[in-house]
């Protein structure tokens, strides 16, 4: 690790507590208060950000220009990055190579959502034609978002015989994290999950099939949210309230559709080397993977495309428990539950980068002991056509 | 009597969309088109007016003969949508066709769909509407 670079560090984190603001809250509410939390978490002031990271999803196009002053600060860096849910590393790795540059040395990263008080069908909802070509041509097939990502681990299956039963020790590592996160368990109950409780392999088989071979456990809830992250630059980071988490490496990408293309490979095979290379690491020093569980699915085929097992053994690999935080021959996978059974606002990035500072500052609800190394993989878009994504290595002193 | 509701049809494409306007005008001749560069041969698919492959190659339309195989697929089981709620349970796949082009449609008329419809051939069935024809794909 001695050429590992430690220039910027996350040194405040929020999560919102509630995932139902029944319509009271707006996204730049819950961006605003989270903001001033993890700004509390650090030890810093509103006054104290000179740089800001925005996914735009409370200003639109012009979030870039609405957002500073809906905080009322005066940054020196804008940065509106717009890739769905892997926003958030990509603007961790923005934030780190400003503050690297000397343009900054305080960001602010924010996240704010009502999906759920809106009642966005975003799973199994209807699509728009038109809003650009290739959405234009598969508007008739009327495709969700969930066989979306079916397509992905029906050829996942076909090539590599993974199976359900596989895939299900996904669902089942987040919720047994979950029930040990009473904001999670807090979410379920309001979010009306029935029967709140540790699940099994077979319990996932047995709920109903969305879309052929994704079940509803293996399926990310729909709730309101949002977050912040605070990155300063190491000279402000040494005199934050808490322990620094260092940001070791990033790494980007995208992946589309192509003629005779591999849809079990996704972008983190492109953004997964650049991350560990940067961080001068491998995958199996790492003790927490917080991998975007949109669905069960989304995080087998990451996990092997980020290195932790060869491609197509994932299946083989997960079985028997092994991304439990309590469980030894594995990183421990989503210790907050995940997007599954804690939080998915539509875009659960920062939750990635929040839940993996708290491993490594020692405040998870399912902490592993001594925790040192963390990655966090924001998946943005969707899996099974295009989509952008974002690798960040995390590391305590 | 219940209120008489409007019967849901299937979303149709913007006609008028610039990339992909030419392609769905083919299909009121029932033709699947798709581009191939002139200069290094690069099957470009969905349609554009640039090569992906080369900066100076420029691209002419081919027909395919309109078979292919089903490269993955999953089967839409719950839907909000008015028309595919009516549809459910559909097979939406990727379908490979023998030209190159990867294309995301209905396999229709399959029955008992399981693992063993990814590899299989399919060829398209055309089902008409008014102005535009969308190219569905049935078992050969």
């Amino acid at each position: 690790m001695g050429t590992q670079v430690r220039d910027a560090a996350i040194v405040g984190i929020h999560e919102f507590p509630s995932r139902d603001v029944k319509g009271r809250l707006s996204p730049l509410h819950i961006k605003a208060q989270s903001a001033a939390r993890a700004l509390d978490d650090a030890g810093l002031k509103w006054s104290d950000v000179d740089a800001i990271y925005d996914a735009g999803e409370g200003g639109g196009m012009l979030a870039g220009l609405t957002i500073a002053e809906y905080f009322g600060i005066r940054p020196n860096v804008i940065d509106t990055t717009a890739v769905g849910g892997s926003s958030y590393e990509f603007h961790a790795a923005h934030a780190k190579r400003d503050i690297a540059a000397g343009k900054a040395k305080v960001a602010l990263l924010t996240y704010g959502s009502r999906a759920h008080s809106a009642a966005q069908r975003i799973g199994v909802g209807g699509r728009a034609a038109g809003r650009h070509p290739a959405d234009n041509l598969d508007v008739f097939a009327g495709s969700t978002l969930v066989s979306n990502y079916a397509l992905v681990a029906h050829r996942h299956m076909h090539q590599y015989g993974t199976t359900s039963a596989q895939l299900a020790e996904i669902p089942v590592a987040t919720r047994y994290h979950a029930m040990r996160n009473p904001e999670a368990v807090q979410a379920m109950k309001d979010l009306e999950f029935l029967d709140i409780r540790e699940t099994t392999v077979e319990d996932v088989l047995k709920s109903r099939m969305i879309a052929d071979p994704l079940h509803l456990l293996e399926c990310c809830m729909i709730s309101d949210g949002g977050g912040a992250v605070v990155i300063a630059s190491a000279d402000v980071a040494r005199n934050c309230r808490k322990k620094p988490v260092w940001i070791l490496g990033s790494g980007e990408a995208t992946k589309y559709p192509e003629n005779g293309g591999d849809i079990t490979i996704s972008a983190a095979a492109q953004s997964g080397p650049s991350a560990f290379g940067e961080a001068g690491i491998q995958p199996s020093e790492i003790d927490i993977a917080m991998i975007y569980d949109s669905f069960s699915i989304t995080v087998l085929t990451i996990l092997e495309d980020l290195g932790f097992c060869p491609k197509g053994e994932g299946g083989r690999w997960v079985e028997g428990g092994i991304l439990r935080f309590d469980h030894k021959g594995g990183p421990a996978l989503n210790t907050d539950g995940g997007g599954l059974s804690s939080n998915h606002p539509g875009m659960r990035g920062i939750f990635l980068l929040i839940e993996a500072a708290r491993q490594l500052r020692g405040e998870s609800h399912s902490q592993v002991p001594g925790a040192q190394l963390a990655v966090a993989h924001g998946n943005g878009g969707m899996l099974g056509s295009r989509h952008a994504a974002g690798t960040i290595i995390l590391g305590r002193d | 009597m219940a209120d008489i509701k409007p019967v849901a049809t299937r979303p149709l494409p913007d006609l008028t969309e610039e990339d992909t306007r030419s392609f769905w005008a083919a299909t009121n001749t029932q033709r699947f088109v798709y581009q191939q560069c002139g200069s290094c041969g690069m099957v470009v698919f969905y349609p554009r007016q640039h090569c992906t492959g080369c900066t100076t190659g420029r691209l002419e339309e081919r027909t395919s003969v309109g078979k292919g195989t089903i490269y993955t697929y999953s089967v839409v089981r719950q839907s909000y949508h008015p028309f595919f709620r009516t549809q459910v349970p559909y097979v939406v796949a990727w379908i490979d066709l023998d030209e190159g082009p990867r294309f995301l449609s209905n396999v229709i008329g399959v029955t008992s769909p399981d693992l063993s419809l990814i590899g299989k051939r399919v060829e398209i069935t055309w089902e008409g509407h008014e102005g535009v024809s969308i190219p569905l794909f049935k078992l050969i």
